[in-house]
């Protein structure tokens, strides 16, 4: 077949610190690690400006100015300012994690206080006027009707980390693009090529379980999906909103 | 609509790779340089690798030649030799400074000429028609297999021989290359049956390797003999007594048919005034005191009348 | 980094003009190719979810990986920009039709009605009402394919492609961050005057908008 087959038909390179299996496992571990930093700063940062509707400008702003810098310059530029001053096995690994996370937070910061912000307010009002305090308005009313934005927003998040992780072999990290930094050093295009179909697959496999997550999370009523007749058996909802929530049926 | 998603997912992925592989089939490299729009041909286009050294010694012919009145424009950075050389072959690039060890190993995998003459008498013979290396120089820069001070001291080191033992708790950092090229891994192995733990994919002897090697996280690296950092870190390059690393003169590559009378004269003048002294003495420029290359390219060729 | 500058103007301005091109044209070519498309899931809607889903899957793949299998698809060498060109208006593509499609589909059935009450038909409605309706969600699409374009395009820099990128591997490679940080600047001014350009193409192409106001 094609010369793209040429270094994944090869069996040695599926076993091994530097084989397939073990590339695409570092990769995951970057990006999901990057990924938890990205919500733990942003979702409460973009729940708290939604919610309360202060600073939303600021937080706009800078949500479009990080969205203009160049990833690869970046990270080059981290790792090169502090990799020198980190000892042994965070040297290249705490560069790059930072800049992933930095690349990844406005995704989600915007999809969130933007999801926020555009829950009907007349489920706000309703939920207001059926006696809910600030908190729970947020938590039983405003995040399950955001859900789908928010979501939407972890996933281009995580689409972005993947790329970026992949442009992180250049600064010695480990992962997929590994494939492609030491394909292209030992004029092997079989190398190269098979690094760029695996991040590929990855980029799908990954974007299509949080597309599945998405189905499961999103209370029914706010996606509408059972709104057409007929008697279906319900789902297990694992958001927290299935006690007491009001959930428009517009 | 989602079984839909994965089915479609399924089966554009198929199709995709279905495509790339009938595409991708003989001998279309992707990676072979293709024929690059010839520049004109009274201009000589000087390429470097991506090592801060290659880029000054292309700065200096470049220089050199454009004192003479020769037109001169320059592809700094290009790669690994791997990369470049087709290049020179295609006519993308007219001209590099080389290494005249690992360039006739490049082009004859089984030399076993070490000394500078026989070196640069079998390379004469081993390049490829198009191509020709004027004189050498007698500034010689190689690569070595370096340790820190405290790792030498640690396990006895003075040569890569003493390796041998102790190796396989070493991790070796070098450019990706260093993978499959006679003089990285699998020399090591042929000549000293050296097999180290790990090898980590870094840079050919640049900031990452050199980083590496000071925060410990590899315990042996591939640096350049003429790196400043080595003298400055106390470093120990780990001596070459089966001459994995032969002689490594520094030497013009050059398209034959773009060397003419007055490229070759301002070159040799060059490879005349370039001693390993002075080449430490330039890099230490370059390297620790992060002058611009240029400059110091320069400021070398005027100090010595070619500039 | 003034220094560098001075001392390597001319190749900066190169690059930073290839860099734009580089950039800008996947835009044209891109916004090109989504209309027709954009307009076929709009108006067909059995199509709708195939294309979209299509695009979606394109948007997915990480652009490094498309520059890569680029070569082998369409017989150039790795070195070639074409494969950045062809790579980032795929992308854009992804990104734009879906954005023209839903553009179009919501387009209130009043103004459609209205339109074809004044005699409006075919092209010419499309073009001359359907289309201005969708311009500011367009324009929305552009800017975010302007800004992802720039980033990507210095990825190009990994495959040997000389633009504003190269100043991130040259920087790298002589240790001068000083070098990578002018690199970020022009990046990030390169996409700021692409950004101010379309919105203002934008608020040209809708004066109704702003005249009723």
């Amino acid at each position: 077949m094609g010369v793209i087959w040429d270094y994944l038909g090869n069996s040695s390179h599926w076993s091994g610190p530097e084989g397939v299996p073990a590339r695409v496992l570092e990769h995951l571990e970057y990006t999901f690690l990057a990924l938890a930093f990205v919500c733990l700063i942003a979702l409460p940062l973009g729940l708290f400006v939604g919610h309360t509707g202060r600073g939303s400008v600021a937080i706009a702003g800078t949500a479009n100015a990080l969205r203009a810098l160049p990833d690869f310059g970046l990270l080059v530029y981290v790792v090169l300012l502090i990799s020198g001053r980190l000892p042994a096995d965070l040297a290249y690994l705490l560069p790059s994690i930072l800049v992933l996370v930095i690349l990844g937070i406005p995704a989600v910061l915007s999809a969130t206080y933007a999801g926020i912000q555009a829950v009907d307010p007349a489920a706000r009002d309703a939920a207001k006027g059926m006696g809910m305090t600030g908190s729970q308005v947020l938590w039983r009313v405003e995040v399950p009707n955001a859900m789908p934005l928010i979501l939407s927003g972890v996933r281009s998040s995580m689409l972005q980390i993947v790329a970026t992780a992949t442009i992180a072999a250049y600064v010695s990290l480990g992962g997929l693009g590994r494939f492609i930094i030491d394909g292209q050093s030992q004029r092997d295009y079989s190398q190269m090529a098979a690094g760029a179909v695996l991040v590929g697959l990855l980029a799908i496999v990954l974007d299509l379980l949080v597309a599945g997550i998405q189905r499961l999370v999103v209370s029914p009523g706010v996606t509408g999906r059972f709104r057409t007749a007929g008697p279906r058996r319900r789902p297990v909802l694992i958001s927290s909103s299935q006690e007491g929530s009001v959930v428009p049926t517009t | 609509m989602r079984p839909n998603r994965v089915i479609l997912a399924s089966v554009a992925t198929v199709a995709a790779l279905a495509l790339t592989a009938c595409g991708g089939g003989g001998d279309n490299n992707p990676l072979a340089t293709g024929s690059a729009p010839a520049a004109p041909s009274d201009t000589i286009v000087v390429g470097s690798a991506n090592f801060p050294e290659s880029t000054l010694l292309a700065q200096i012919y470049a220089g050199a030649l454009t004192a003479k009145g020769v037109k001169v424009s320059t592809k700094l950075n290009i790669g690994s030799r791997e990369t470049y050389i087709p290049g020179l072959q295609d006519g993308s690039i007219d001209l590099i400074p080389e290494y005249s060890g690992v360039l006739l190993q490049y082009f004859d995998k089984n030399a076993t000429q070490v000394t500078s003459d026989d070196v640069y008498a079998a390379l004469k013979t081993k390049v490829p028609a198009k191509l020709t290396v004027l004189d050498q120089s007698t500034a010689e820069d190689k690569d070595s297999i370096t340790v820190t001070k405290q790792t030498a001291d640690k396990y006895n080191l003075k040569s890569i021989a003493d390796l041998q033992p102790v190796a396989g708790q070493l991790t070796l950092g070098g450019p990706p290359e260093w993978k499959t090229r006679q003089t990285g891994e699998p020399g090591l192995k042929a000549k000293y049956n050296v097999t180290f733990k790990e090898f980590k994919s870094l840079d050919a002897g640049g900031p990452l390797t050199i980083n590496a090697l000071k925060n410990g996280s590899i315990q042996a690296a591939d640096v350049f003999t003429t790196d400043p950092n080595i003298v400055a870190n106390g470093w120990v390059a780990l001596e070459d007594p089966k001459f994995l690393f032969a002689a490594q003169n520094v030497l013009p590559l050059i398209n034959k048919a773009k060397a003419s009378q007055t490229v070759s004269d301002a070159l040799n003048a060059v490879s005349a005034k370039l001693t390993t002294q002075v080449l430490l003495d330039l890099d230490k420029q370059v390297i620790l005191d992060k002058k611009d290359p240029g400059e110091v390219a320069e400021s070398f060729l005027s100090s010595n009348g070619l500039g | 980094m003034i220094a560098y500058l001075q001392d390597h103007f001319q190749q900066t301005v190169e690059r930073f003009y290839t860099h734009a091109w580089l950039a800008v044209l996947p835009l044209v070519i891109g916004l090109v190719l989504a209309i027709p498309l954009g307009w076929l899931a709009s108006r067909y809607r059995r199509v709708y979810p195939g294309v979209i889903n299509l695009a979606g899957l394109l948007y997915t793949l990480p652009s490094v990986a498309l520059f890569v299998i680029m070569p082998s698809i369409i017989h150039t060498k790795i070195l070639s920009p074409i494969n950045v060109v062809v790579a980032l208006t795929i992308y854009t593509v992804a990104l734009l039709v879906r954005v023209i499609a839903d553009a179009l589909i919501s387009v209130p059935a009043d103004v459609r009605s209205a339109a074809v009450a004044m005699g409006f038909t075919g092209p010419g409605r499309f073009l001359r009402v359907d289309l201005p309706i969708a311009v500011p969600v367009i324009v929305a699409g552009l800017r975010v394919a302007a800004a992802s374009n720039v980033g990507l395009v210095s990825v190009g820099a990994l495959i040997g492609v000389n633009q504003l990128g190269s100043l991130f591997t040259e920087g790298f490679t002589l240790d001068v961050g000083s070098i990578v940080l002018l690199g970020i600047l022009l990046c990030v001014l390169l996409a700021l005057i692409l950004d101010t350009t379309i919105v203002l193409t934008g608020r040209r192409l809708t004066t109704w908008q702003r005249a009723v106001s």
